[in-house]
């Protein structure tokens, strides 16, 4: 296993490589995945979500310039949208990241989504790890440009910045479910713009009826049994673990900058510090580490299942169920009962 | 379009090299590329030979593709060229755009560039030869 050496040593050529192997979903990165594991769980790892245009990579480049100045290594995740249509991809966040487009403390992968629409990569939470892995100990995740419901980076990041920008929606928008939910930091950006200061006073007003979080994101609960499971694991974390305490809940804060200026980036840092510090006391950083990978546990199960099964339809057979649910004789969720008993 | 709903697509570097700030050619091409299922990284305008061999590294890209216009092709390809090398990046198909003068090619593919494409070309002229070079 050369490359995983190769890795753990820091070598730019071989990660980038595995990454590839990785996205392409290729056999051998399971074994190579496995061998890896164990060097992981050491990098800080920085979410950064918002909608299209409102500066993320702007932020990113930022953020990473003055981590890599104060000696830190940096990796750079940042993800962009596949076309449904033609499965490519024009990954343009390093138009953002000349900063540090030659920095040696800096690695920068752009992502395609490949079909996921939780805002990150099917391939990303394996990608933070060959980063970790390599010696990375900051590690910033961008989104794809996100609207509602891209929340996906809520289990993958120790710190999530949802970034706003001023004048987008009221306060109804700002009581919805979803993207605000997420957030341990909201960046309001472009302050220098009009309206910032009404759209801070909205999110702090928002903030200030905010009920505490129960837990930390996990696996999607929403089958019966899956609930089930989740609040007796939950129940189990906190009396045998002593994990997801009473005084994990965090006030989310909000910070005004203006990312193409460097402005406010400083305080933004101090914010992000305070919130890690936060997790580390509360233990919130081992809680949210164990739902984190309870998370991956159960995506590679769907995974795993979904191309076992896939592996098994029988190509006539399929056409023959789409062709009874095409013209009405079938319906789709006694299509999928047929093909699971052929 | 053709479409390639491939699990591995071609991943494709473009960057605009030096100090011109024209980008459209290079915008027109990224997209004809996404287009045709490829993954494109666009680096955006004034780009060092060393950004352009660092993020080919980092992103792990099967194609380099390279616009100028400014007219110092001669001597920033040749130099990006020996950097994506210095790297250990031999098998990376390094193609170019913009305005290069006939006598200028053959010293260019001399120095290891796969192919110029000046105006006039077409983008399925580009999608096709990528296809039909590319690694893998």
């Amino acid at each position: 296993m050369e490359l995983v050496q190769a890795i753990i040593d820091g070598d730019r050529h071989a990660i980038a490589r595995l990454i590839t192997l990785i996205e392409n979903d290729a056999e051998e990165t399971r074994a190579m995945l496995a061998q890896l594991f164990p060097h992981t769980g050491r990098a800080y790892v920085i979410g950064i979500t918002g909608a299209p245009g409102s500066g993320k990579s702007t932020l990113v480049n930022q953020l990473a310039k003055h981590y890599s100045a104060l000696g830190r290594r940096v990796g750079v995740i940042a993800v962009d949208a596949t076309s449904p249509f033609s499965g490519g991809a024009l990954l343009g966040d390093r138009v953002r990241m000349r900063d540090v487009s030659d920095d040696p403390g800096v690695f920068v992968r752009s992502m395609a989504s490949r079909g996921n629409l939780g805002g990150l990569a099917r391939a990303t939470p394996d990608v933070i790890k060959v980063l970790d892995a390599a010696g990375y100990d900051l590690i910033l995740v961008e989104t794809v440009g996100s609207g509602q419901l891209e929340v996906e980076i809520a289990r993958t990041a120790h710190t999530v910045l949802v970034v706003e920008i001023p004048g987008t929606g009221d306060e109804i928008q700002s009581l919805k479910a979803g993207i605000l939910e997420i957030a341990d930091v909201i960046v309001v950006n472009k302050s220098d713009r009009d309206g910032a200061e009404h759209t801070a006073a909205i999110l702090e007003a928002m903030l200030s009826i905010e009920m505490p979080r129960k837990r930390p994101p996990g696996p999607y609960a929403g089958y019966p049994h899956a609930a089930n499971l989740l609040a007796r694991l939950t129940e189990y974390l906190q009396r045998e673990k002593g994990l997801i305490r009473d005084d994990a809940s965090w006030r989310p804060r909000v910070v005004r900058t203006v990312a193409i200026r460097g402005e406010g980036i400083a305080g933004l840092m101090d914010v992000i510090e305070e919130h890690r510090q936060h997790l580390l006391a509360t233990r919130e950083w081992e809680a949210r580490d164990y739902m984190r990978l309870l998370s991956e546990i159960e995506q590679a199960l769907r995974h795993r299942l979904t191309q076992q099964l896939l592996c098994q339809v029988d190509l006539d057979h399929l056409v023959e169920v789409v062709n009874r649910v095409f013209t009405r004789r079938l319906d789709p969720c006694s299509a999928a009962e047929q093909l699971l008993c052929s | 379009m053709e479409q390639s709903l491939t699990s591995s697509p071609i991943r494709v570097l473009i960057a605009k090299l030096g100090l011109d700030g024209h980008d459209r050619g290079a915008m027109v091409v990224a997209r004809a590329l996404r287009d045709a299922g490829m993954e494109v990284i666009y680096t955006g305008l004034r780009q060092t030979p060393e950004m352009v061999a660092e993020a080919a590294l980092q992103e792990d890209v099967d194609v380099v593709g390279l616009s100028i216009l400014s007219g110092a092709h001669m001597v920033l390809v040749p130099r990006t060229v020996d950097l994506l090398h210095a790297r250990g990046l031999d098998d990376v198909l390094v193609i170019v755009g913009g305005i290069i003068p006939d006598e200028d090619v053959p010293a260019l593919q001399a120095h290891g560039v796969h192919a110029v494409f000046g105006p006039g070309s077409s983008t399925q002229e580009i999608v096709h030869f990528i296809r039909a070079h590319v690694r893998k």
